[in-house]
């Protein structure tokens, strides 16, 4: 074993993916958070300290667009919650029954809206679901619902959870795939013992295996806060970066987009860009932290 | 065994549930993909029906071809996926091997370090990221995309193949110190192949979002000979939003690579993700 040279290797295996990480990654972060101080004052960058979250959260124009992007970003990570997980959930339940037939199959099969991008994804629903074409609307009909029919994404008080459905609809497979490995992980042992004890079916599910599984759970919501609350592109593919109609399905990520960006006549401005860049930090930073101190200290991890 | 767990009546409802569920996923692909062969007439009369003799058309994808450079967005796509991706894969095996390999001072710290960035979104710092890439001259050149991407693929590769090269032999490496390999030859020619199946799995985790990712072509790479598939068919379709025929041609032309490629890598994705690499 080689001790006291010092070892250059370690530096050159390190070097490269510390470097491109610390320079387009880590430093950006912090610059963003910095440039949320300055503001652009006739044409020169002058440090204003805290004066750009004031306007955010002073400015009644400002603090009422980031509230209403907030608050539909939270109800689109509850649609997340409340309707993607549990069909993961029960998807990986069923596809991990043993002796299914066919399982590969339909694993591969409910995966595929998972790899599509947003724009496919977007545009297609919005075309399925336009009244124009009118597939949506004759499908209703076929079932005798016809008059559920709206134009769900034209709507301002559907807009928003049709498209946190969509979105739930394109990913699926992911809390489907994971949950699916925590449960082909169960030991075949404790199930039998169950079995032995009269628990089995439904009850062996809600008894055994889903204690088992919290820990993915667990990870699974916050991969979902995370992706939620810096989701963009779905909204902008189906709505544009005016998150039409009326703003209704405006999220942190296309807000932040306008704010930088600019949009019709409004210039951009990337020091209050910067700014909504800060609160979504805090607020995942935040969502992180309750999850690693939190959630995934307490939580009882058997051991299998 | 197990005479308490199969039981055809609960088959039958699982294979429903399965099926209903599978439908559900295909259908608005399976629509899109048909409809993309027929005249316009026949898109809006009968929606569902499979294209025949007479609905048959491909005027959609003659109006995509004339109209948009889909084949320089797709090549802009791959030359984006491949480089980044092995960009991540060299520079996070040579991170994880220095990691897991060698112990010196701060290593935990340095693996805190780079483990900060699987949670924390890239996009966060998008306007700095900007500002740079306008100062070095970058922007609106596939660089710049690729090293963006390279740093958001880092954290979760150099963690997974961390762990990976933990379980390779001490011995396999020592008896090749003893024959006066260097680390260098080590790591490339006794680890590296060793670790082959993880890196495939870092490779299918991160090829998909970047294939996908709209938001930085948006903003790094907007002009028209640097746009990826992605943002190509999105600007493509914001023109043409009334001509559907190339409307869903083009969203075909887009599925169509994706699709291609999960059905070569589905077996590996699918393995990964269940042989617990994301744990």
């Amino acid at each position: 074993m080689q001790k006291p040279r010092i070892r250059w290797h370690i530096a050159v295996f390190l070097a490269p993916a510390v470097l491109v990480y610390t320079a387009v990654m880590i430093f950006p972060l912090f610059n963003t958070l910095r440039l949320s101080l300055f503001s652009k004052i006739d044409q020169e960058r002058v440090y204003v300290g805290l004066q750009n979250f004031q306007t955010l959260f002073g400015d009644p124009i400002w603090s009422e667009q980031f509230w209403n992007a907030l608050g539909n970003n939270f109800w689109f990570f509850l649609i997340h919650m409340l309707v993607q997980n549990p069909i993961g959930i029960a998807l990986a339940a069923i596809l991990s029954h043993p002796r299914l037939r066919f399982a590969a199959l339909y694993r591969s099969a409910i995966f595929i809206p998972t790899i599509l991008s947003f724009v496919i994804v977007g545009f297609a629903w919005k075309l399925i679901l336009s009244p124009i074409w009118g597939i949506a609307p004759s499908m209703l009909d076929a079932v005798g619902l016809k008059s559920l029919f709206a134009p769900w994404l034209g709507k301002e008080e559907y807009a928003l959870t049709t498209l946190a459905l969509i979105s739930v609809w394109q990913f699926v497979g992911i809390p489907m795939m994971l949950i699916y490995a925590a449960l082909l992980s169960i030991p075949e042992e404790v199930l039998e013992a169950g079995e032995i004890d009269g628990i089995t079916g439904m009850s062996a599910f809600w008894k055994i295996k889903l204690p088992l599984i919290l820990p993915s759970i667990g990870i699974i919501s916050i991969l979902t806060f995370v992706g939620n609350f810096n989701a963009f592109d779905l909204i902008y593919a189906a709505q544009g970066a005016l998150a039409g109609p009326a703003f209704s399905t405006d999220i942190l990520g296309t807000f932040m987009y306008r704010t930088f960006f600019g949009f019709q006549l409004q210039l951009g401005d990337p020091h209050m860009g910067s700014a909504i860049a800060g609160a979504m930090f805090a607020i995942i930073l935040v969502g992180v932290c309750i999850y690693l101190f939190g959630i995934q200290t307490r939580m009882r991890r058997y051991q299998l | 065994m197990n005479q308490a767990r199969t039981n055809p009546l609960n088959t039958a409802a699982m294979h429903g549930a399965l099926i209903l569920y599978t439908l559900i996923a295909l259908f608005p692909v399976f629509v899109i993909l048909i409809n993309s062969f027929k005249t316009r007439k026949a898109i809006f009369r009968e929606p569902l029906a499979m294209p025949d003799a007479d609905s048959f058309s491909m005027i959609g994808y003659q109006t995509v071809m004339k109209q948009g450079d889909f084949f320089l967005y797709f090549q802009n796509s791959m030359i984006v996926t491949v480089a980044s991706l092995f960009f991540v894969l060299l520079f996070g095996a040579m991170a994880a091997f220095a990691l897991s390999e060698y112990r010196f001072k701060g290593n935990t710290l340095m693996g805190l370090y780079l483990a900060l960035g699987i949670m924390i979104p890239i996009r966060i710092g998008t306007v700095a990221i900007l500002e740079m890439m306008v100062a070095t001259g970058l922007v609106n050149s596939l660089w710049a995309l690729i090293l963006v991407y390279t740093a958001q693929g880092l954290p979760l590769a150099v963690f997974i193949l961390s762990e990976f090269m933990r379980q390779v032999s001490d011995d396999l490496k020592n008896a090749g110190r003893i024959d006066g390999l260097s680390e260098y030859t080590i790591f490339f020619k006794l680890v590296l192949p060793l670790v082959r199946p993880a890196m495939a799995t870092v490779a299918v985790f991160n090829m998909i979002p970047i294939w996908n990712d709209l938001w930085f072509p948006l903003i790094l790479a907007p002009a028209e000979e640097t746009k990826t598939l992605t943002l190509g068919s999105q600007v493509f379709i914001g023109q043409f939003v009334t001509d559907w025929n190339a409307v869903l041609s083009a969203l075909s032309m887009a599925i169509l690579p994706v699709l291609v490629l999960y059905v070569i890598f589905s077996r590996q994705l699918i393995r990964g993700i269940t042989s617990g690499a994301v744990k």
